[in-house]
Order: C-alpha cells, then structure tokens, then sequence
C-alpha cells in the first residue's frame, strides 16, 4: 500500500496514532449517550416553554388566584435544587405516589420521563421570568390600543402582547435553554443513561481522565454553541423596532 | 323603483347615545373626575378642552372603560357599561379609540394593524377584511404604506392608520385623546382633516385637543374641564369669543397668547 504522505491525507501511521489515543472510546456507545442527551433537552424544552408560558400569562392575569399560584410557583420552583427535584419525581412521585408516567414495565423509560419531567417542571421557572421580563418590555399602549379594540384578555395576550415579548426575549431564552441542555447531566443522578453518566461510568474504568473530560466538553459544546449562535441571529431577525 | 335606503348616515338617527350621570373617580387622594354628567348625542362633535391634569384622558379612557369608576353611571347606546369579559370586549368594539401616542402594533403590518380586530372581534372573513382594511387606508391617505410596519412611518401617518384601525371596528362613537400633540407641526393638518371628513360624515366624535381650529370648524360643541369638573360647556365660537368662566378666560388666554 503506497501513499503519498500529504498534510491533508492522514496516512496509516496517523490512523494507528488515532487508535492509542481514542482507544479508551472503544466499547461505549457515546452518541448514543449524546442522543439520550438530546431528546432530554428538546422534550424539556418543549415542554418548559410550554408550561412557562402558561406560568407567564397567570403571572400578569387579572385574576388574583391564578397570579398567586404563577408568583408562589415560580419563586418555589427556582430557589429548589435541580437533583431535589429531579429526586423528587423519581423517589416521591414515582416511588411513593406510584406515579409511572405510563412506563410501569420499563425502569429506563420511565426513569426518563421522570427527569424529562422534573426539568419541565424546573426550567419553566426561568422560561416564565425571562418571558415575564420581555412583557415589561411591551409598551402599556399596545394592550390599551389591543383592549379597545375590543380584544379578549387572552386575545391580547396571544395576539399582541406575547408575541412581542417572546421577540424580545429569544436571548435570554437561548441562555435558559443552554442552561438546560447542562441540567439534563442530574438526570444521572436517578440513572438515566445520559451523556454524563456514561462519562462517570468511563471515567471509573478509564485511565484518561483529562480526554475523556475533554471529549465530553466538546460534545455539550457542541450541543449549546449553535443554540447560541442561532438563537442569536433570530433573536436580531424578529426583533420588534418601535 | 322605489330607492331603498340602508346607508345609516341617510337616516341621522337621533338620540343619546353616550350618557355619563355623576360620575366620579379618585386616583388614591385625587378626586380626578368630580360629578361628571356628560350627554353626547348621535352624530354630535364634542370637543374637551382644559389645561394638562385636569381629568380630560381619564374622562376619555372612563367612557370604554379602560378605566373604572368609583360612582356614577355610564351608558353607551342605551346600555350601561358592563363589568369585565365578554360583555365589555363587545363594548369596546362600538367605542373607537385613537390615542396621543399611537399605539399601532408594532410587530404587524398596517394593513394587519387593520384587519385585526375584523377577524379576531367581528369574526369576518380574511378576504372581507382586507379589502375593507385596505379601502379605510385608502380613505385616510395611507393606502401605499400597507406593507410597512408601524416604524416605517411618520407620526402622521401612524396615527391615521391608527383612525383607520378604530374604524375598521364600525364604532358607534370615536374617542380621540390628544390624537394631534405627539405631532409634528407639518403633520397635524393631515391627521385633523381626517377627523374633519369624518365629522361631516355623522360620526360621533368625543375630541380631547386644543386645536381650536378644529373645534371651530367641527365641533357642535366644546367641554371645558378644569380639576376634574366639567366647568363650561359652550358652543365653540361662544366658548372662543366669550368664555363666561374664569378659569376658562385663563385658559385660554394662555393657549391663545404663548
Ligand atoms: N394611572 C394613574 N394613577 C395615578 N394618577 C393618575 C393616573 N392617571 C392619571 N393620573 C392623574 O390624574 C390626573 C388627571 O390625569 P389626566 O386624565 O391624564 O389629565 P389630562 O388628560 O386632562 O391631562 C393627573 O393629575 C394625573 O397625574
Ligand atoms: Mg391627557
């Protein structure tokens, strides 16, 4: 086998080189870890962003209960640690209450829909103050001129307040969300077989602890940079000018 | 043949349509609308003049009750103003209102500006709301601009798009606060000969501004408020010519020699 040694083509002895260092990569199943990570981060977001909003409009409802329940929710919510709460949902709900989120047969899956829950139930907090936050941006006038049209209390909000507000939040938005994407290694912690805990697991069977932290910090990097970078550039695209 | 009328300026009904009876609010200890009896009728132009703070954007936002009231009673078209939900979103819609600053949606276009509260509050077709959106933006000279967002325009401009977003509602009557005092000198004219045309066509228009031109010209009669009470109520050129009160002698010394 004859090759010219270029810069740009890794010859056999670069390939061999490559082998030693990854070799302790060898027998896990790393994206699929990073996969686990990924579903955990898009289904909670979805779900935050969802409930958040929810959380956001009861905040500045007419309705004193409703605004009650989004204030006490929102300042419980924040102030709790992650892991207690995502203990929560496995150890209290699931163990205790025998909540199985539809999965009672099988452990994994509904480990998953526990934490998946559990970060629903905590990033909804921040999802809620960021959006909240971007409502105050939103100029009285455009709800009075909304009402005087003749507008629901919901119709304004959907129609004419939120949607300005949401413009105006995508950048805090992208920095819950990649707060997010972080928070899904406590998963770990009630055994979702995440990126993290395979980290931990190669980590206690491995030599290489600098690459193996390594290699891992470059997967989450490479999970949240775009999220960054995107969410930047939209947040330009739809801001709203006044 | 005999020729069917429906057009409803043909027929200028008559009547009261806006009627406050003692009506009172308080801003904590300020007393900011003190016994107010107010009775507008169909297709009347009332002007409400008086200096800054005197009650006149309360008395404005009262009437479709973007504000409420401690006492007294309003009532629009015969019904009195209901408490909140349904009853009171349906209200606003008979009651235009056109602000000092505009208020245009900032992130739709002019033209969606228009067409929704059609599609959201009178539940019309799409297709019937823009062409009724765009035949209003032509009527107050702002046809071409239907694309652009709010920003994109002169004060002017927005604030005749603003008159053709309350129209688009077919109010009964049309709340107009200070619609001139954000303006730039060069662009008011634009904006008053709107609310003139409008005069002449039967609107019934409650006017907040110090355009004396306007009341002149439009008004069938001009409301002189001073620290929350309704002080002189005159047709315009014996209000102008001969104030009977002193606080209004004072006034309009004021505006009328700065
Ligand atoms: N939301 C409010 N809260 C407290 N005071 C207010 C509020 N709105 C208006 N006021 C006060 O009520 C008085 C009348 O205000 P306003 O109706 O705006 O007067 P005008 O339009 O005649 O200038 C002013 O003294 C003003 O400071
Ligand atoms: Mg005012």
């Amino acid at each position: 086998m004859r090759r010219s040694s270029g810069r740009h083509t890794p010859g056999p002895r670069h390939a061999e080189a490559r082998e030693i260092v990854f070799d302790f990569l060898e027998g896990y199943d790393l994206l699929g870890a990073f996969w686990v990570t990924v579903q955990l981060t898009l289904l909670s977001a979805v779900g935050s962003l969802v409930w958040g909003t929810m959380l956001a409009a009861m905040r500045v409802s007419p309705v004193p209960l409703m605004r009650g329940f989004g204030t006490a929710y929102v300042n419980i919510v924040r102030n709790i640690p992650l892991t207690v709460i995502i203990l929560f949902t496995s150890l209290g709900l699931s163990q205790t209450l025998g909540v199985t989120m539809g999965a009672a047969d099988n452990f994994d899956t509904q480990n998953f829909r526990l934490a998946v829950l559990g970060l629903i139930l905590y990033t909804s907090a921040f999802v809620c103050e960021a959006l909240r936050s971007g409502i105050n941006t939103v100029p009285v006038g455009q709800a009075e001129a909304a009402r005087a049209i003749g507008l629901s209390f919901t119709q304004v909000l959907t129609l004419v307040v939120l949607p300005q507000a949401i413009r105006s939040v995508v950048g805090p938005m992208a920095n819950v969300l990649i707060a997010l994407t972080k928070n899904t290694t406590v998963a770990a912690a009630i055994g979702v077989t995440e990126a993290a805990l395979l980290m931990k697991k190669m980590i206690e069977n491995e030599a290489q602890l600098i690459l193996i932290s390594a290699v891992f910090a470059f997967g989450y990097v490479c999970l949240t940079l775009p999220t960054g970078l995107i969410m930047g550039w939209v947040g330009k695209k739809v801001a709203v000018k006044r | 043949m005999t020729e069917v009328s429906v057009a409803k300026d043909d027929v200028p009904a008559t009547g009261d349509l806006v009627v406050l009876k003692s009506v009172n609010k308080h801003f904590g200890a300020l007393h900011v609308l003190q016994d107010i009896d107010l009775t507008i009728t169909r297709g009347e132009v009332v002007v409400v003049i008086g200096p800054s703070g005197s009650g006149k954007s309360t008395l404005c936002r009262a009437i479709n009750r973007l504000e409420t009231i401690d006492s007294g009673d309003i009532s629009i078209d015969g019904k009195p103003l209901p408490q909140e939900g349904k009853a009171l979103a349906r209200l606003r819609a008979d009651v235009g209102m056109v602000f000092q600053s505009f208020n245009l949606f900032a992130h739709k276009t002019v033209l969606e500006n228009v067409m929704l509260g059609q599609i959201k509050v009178r539940k019309a077709d799409k297709k019937v709301a823009e062409d009724k959106a765009r035949a209003l933006l032509d009527r107050v000279g702002v046809a071409t601009q239907a694309d652009k967002y709010p920003a994109q325009l002169s004060g002017g401009q927005q604030q005749r798009v603003a008159i053709a977003r309350a129209l688009a509602m077919d109010p009964k009557v049309m709340l107009f606060d200070e619609p001139t005092s954000a303006l730039d000198p060069e662009m008011i004219n634009e904006v008053l000969e709107v609310m003139q045309q409008l005069a002449r066509e039967g609107m019934t228009m409650i006017v907040v501004t110090h355009e004396m031109g306007f009341a002149r010209s439009a008004a069938n009669r001009v409301v002189f408020m001073a620290d929350g009470r309704i002080v002189e109520e005159a047709v315009p050129d014996q209000f102008f010519s001969n104030p009977r009160s002193d606080r209004a002698k004072d006034f309009l010394s004021k505006i009328l020699h700065h």
